[in-house]
C-alpha cells in the first residue's frame, strides 16, 4: 500500500513539476518577446548570433544534406525502377526533402550543434556570474544575451533547412543522373511539374520556422534555467538535445497531419 | 533640492533628485532590522548597519553566515523578508524594475572571481557599461577605458582576453569595469579570495584609493581580517544572522569580544565552534559512563 502511495506521490510530483516548467517556459517566452526590441534596434547583436547559429552550422548541414540526398537517390531509384518509374526519382527526392527530411533533419542537426552551444554558453555565463554581473550593471540579460540568441536561431533555421534540401536534391541528382544515368531532363521536368510552391515548399518552410522557434526557445531556456555548476550545465545541454529532438518529431507529426491530409 | 550631477554630458541616465539637507547627513546605505531566509532556513535574523558617504565598510563573518546575501539585498538582487534596506534614502524593495536599474547604474559591483565577459577583450569588458548606458562617441569611450585601466595598472592588457589574465589581473579588470561609470556605491564580494599576497595588497590599495578618488562609498564582504583592517573605516562582524560586533579598525584590534578575538586571531574553537552540532561521541560509541 505504501509503495502504491509512494508511486502516486512520485507521479503527482512529476506532473506538477512538468506543469510548473511549462508555465515557466511560457512566461520566459513572453519575457524574451517583450525584450526583443533591443535585438532589433541593435541588429549587430542578432547578426552576430546568426553567424554563430547559422554560418557555423553550414558545414554539417551541407555535408549531411548531400549524403541524405545521395541515399534518397539510391533508394528511390532502386524502388521506382521496379515499377518502370525511374524518371520520377527526382520528384521523390524533392518531395521527401522539402516536406519532411529537410526541416526535420536540419532541425535535429541544428539542435545538436547550435542548440547545445547556445545552452552551454548561457549556462556557463550563469555559472561564472556573468549574467548576474550584467544585471547588476543595469543591463537586462534577457534583452542583451537571451533575445539575440533566440532570434538568431529562429532566423537561421529556415535558411539552414532550405540549404539542406537544396544540397539533398543536388545529391539525388548526382547519384541518379550523373552516376546511374537517369535522364537529366526527366529528373528536373518531373520535379518541376510535381512540386507545388505553396503546398510543398511553403509548408516545409513553415515547419522549419516552427522547429527553429521551438529549438531556440528550449536552448536559451535550458541555459538560463540551469544549475550554475559544471554538472548543471552538462545536464542542461543534454536536456536541450533530447527535448528538442522529441519536440521536433512530435511537432512534425502534428504539423504533417494538418498540412498533408490528402 | 539639488540634483546629483552626472559625469558625462552624453549620459542618458536621468539625474536623481535628492534632498540636499539629508544627503550630507543621512547614511548612503541603511539596513534596519533586516531579516532574510532561503525557504525555511533563516540566514539573517536582525541586521542593522549603516554605510556613510565616503566610507569603506567591511562585513565579516564565517562562511555561510549571510555576508553575500547582505550584498545582494543592498544591490536589490534579493528582497528582505522583513525590515528595510535603503540606499540613498530609498527602500530598495519598493523600487520598480526601471527604478532599480536606474539605481544600479550608480552602483558598481566586483564579483568574487571577476565575472568578466569571456567573449570580450579586457577593453570591451570595461567599455561595456559605458556603451550600454551612455551615448558617448567611440573615441571618448576608448579614452575613458584606457584611463580606468591605467588606474588599475592594466592599460597594457587592454587587448588581452579574460582567459589570458591571472586571477589578480582579472579582479583588477573587473574593478575597472565596476568603476567605469564613476559609481556612488561600490560593492565587493570577497575581493581578496584566492589571491597571492602581492595581488591581495594591490587590490586592497586600489579599493581604498578608488573609493577616495571617486568620492564613493564601498561595502566589502571579506574573510581577510588583516588586509581589511588596513584599508577600511568601519567593520561589522556577522554571526548567526546578527551583527555580533562592530567598530573602527582600532576598536576591533583592541576588542576583547570573544567572537572578534577568535576571528582576528584565526582560532579554531570559540564562539564559533569547531564541531558541527552532533550528539556526544561517547553516546555514539557506546562508552558513555565507562
Amino acid at each position: 500500500m505504501n509503495a502504491i502511495a509512494s508511486a502516486l506521490r512520485h507521479i503527482g510530483a512529476l506532473t506538477i513539476d512538468g506543469i510548473w516548467r511549462l508555465g515557466f517556459i511560457t512566461r520566459f517566452l513572453f519575457a524574451v518577446l517583450m525584450h526583443s526590441g533591443q535585438s532589433l534596434r541593435r541588429i549587430h547583436l542578432t547578426i552576430r548570433e546568426l553567424y554563430f547559429s547559422g554560418v557555423l552550422s553550414l558545414l554539417i548541414i551541407v555535408v549531411s544534406g548531400l549524403f541524405v540526398g545521395l541515399v534518397l537517390g539510391l533508394q528511390g531509384y532502386d524502388i521506382l525502377q521496379r515499377y518502370g518509374s525511374a524518371d520520377a526519382v527526382g520528384v521523390m527526392v524533392a518531395l521527401s526533402l522539402l516536406r519532411e527530411l529537410g526541416p526535420v533533419i536540419a532541425a535535429l542537426l541544428f539542435a545538436s550543434r547550435a542548440g547545445s552551444a547556445i545552452t552551454a554558453e548561457i549556462g556557463l555565463m550563469k555559472a561564472t556570474e556573468q549574467l548576474k554581473a550584467m544585471d547588476m550593471m543595469a543591463v537586462n540579460p534577457i534583452a542583451r544575451v537571451v533575445a539575440p540568441r533566440f532570434w538568431g536561431g529562429v532566423l537561421s533555421m529556415p535558411l539552414l533547412a532550405a540549404l539542406f534540401s537544396a544540397m539533398g536534391i543536388f545529391g539525388g541528382w548526382l547519384i541518379t543522373v550523373a552516376v546511374i544515368g537517369v535522364d537529366d531532363g526527366a529528373f528536373w521536368s518531373q520535379m518541376q511539374a510535381a512540386v507545388e510552391f505553396e503546398y510543398d515548399v511553403m509548408n516545409g518552410v513553415i515547419k522549419s520556422v516552427v522547429f527553429g522557434t521551438v529549438v531556440s526557445l528550449i536552448a536559451v531556456f535550458e541555459g538560463y534555467d540551469c544549475q550554475p555548476t559544471a554538472e548543471g550545465v552538462s545536464r542542461a545541454i543534454t536536456h536541450t538535445v533530447v527535448t528538442s529532438a522529441l519536440a521536433i518529431l512530435a511537432l512534425d507529426f502534428v504539423l504533417t497531419s494538418f498540412m498533408f491530409r490528402g | 533640492m539639488s540634483s546629483i550631477s552626472v559625469i558625462f554630458n552624453g549620459f542618458r541616465v536621468p539625474a536623481i533628485i535628492v534632498n540636499a539637507s539629508t544627503a550630507s547627513t543621512s547614511p548612503l546605505v541603511s539596513l534596519r532590522d533586516v531579516r532574510f531566509a532561503y525557504g525555511e532556513r533563516a540566514v539573517l535574523r536582525s541586521i542593522d548597519l549603516s554605510v556613510h558617504r565616503g566610507q569603506v565598510v567591511a562585513i565579516m563573518g564565517g562562511s555561510g553566515c549571510g555576508k553575500t546575501t547582505l550584498l545582494r539585498l543592498i544591490g536589490g538582487q534579493l528582497r528582505a523578508s522583513g525590515g528595510t534596506v535603503e540606499v540613498e534614502g530609498r527602500d530598495v524593495a519598493r523600487l520598480s524594475g526601471n527604478e532599480l536599474y536606474a539605481l544600479r547604474r550608480r552602483m558598481g559591483m566586483l564579483f568574487q572571481f571577476g565575472a568578466l565577459f569571456t567573449d570580450m577583450s579586457v577593453h570591451d569588458n570595461v567599455a561595456f557599461p559605458l556603451r550600454e548606458h551612455t551615448d558617448l562617441p567611440a573615441a571618448m569611450i576608448h579614452d575613458l577605458v584606457l584611463m580606468k585601466l591605467q588606474a588599475v595598472g592594466l592599460r597594457g592588457a587592454a587587448k588581452l582576453n579574460p582567459g589570458e589574465l591571472s586571477g589578480g589581473m582579472a579582479r583588477r579588470v573587473a574593478l575597472a569595469r565596476a568603476v567605469a561609470l564613476d559609481p556612488m556605491l561600490i560593492l565587493y564580494d570577497e575581493p581578496f579570495a584566492g589571491l597571492d599576497p602581492i595581488s591581495l595588497g594591490i587590490i586592497g590599495q586600489l579599493i581604498r584609493r578608488l573609493n577616495d578618488a571617486l568620492g564613493a562609498s564601498s561595502v566589502m564582504v571579506t574573510h581577510d581580517v588583516h588586509e581589511s583592517l588596513e584599508i577600511v573605516d568601519y567593520i561589522y562582524f556577522v554571526s548567526d544572522g546578527r551583527i555580533v560586533a562592530q567598530g573602527t579598525p582600532a576598536e576591533i584590534r583592541a576588542s576583547n569580544d570573544p567572537f572578534v578575538h577568535q576571528f582576528v586571531n584565526a582560532e579554531a574553537d570559540g564562539p564559533v565552534p569547531f564541531h558541527y552540532p552532533a550528539p556526544p561521541i561517547d553516546s555514539l560509541l557506546g562508552v558513555e559512563g565507562a
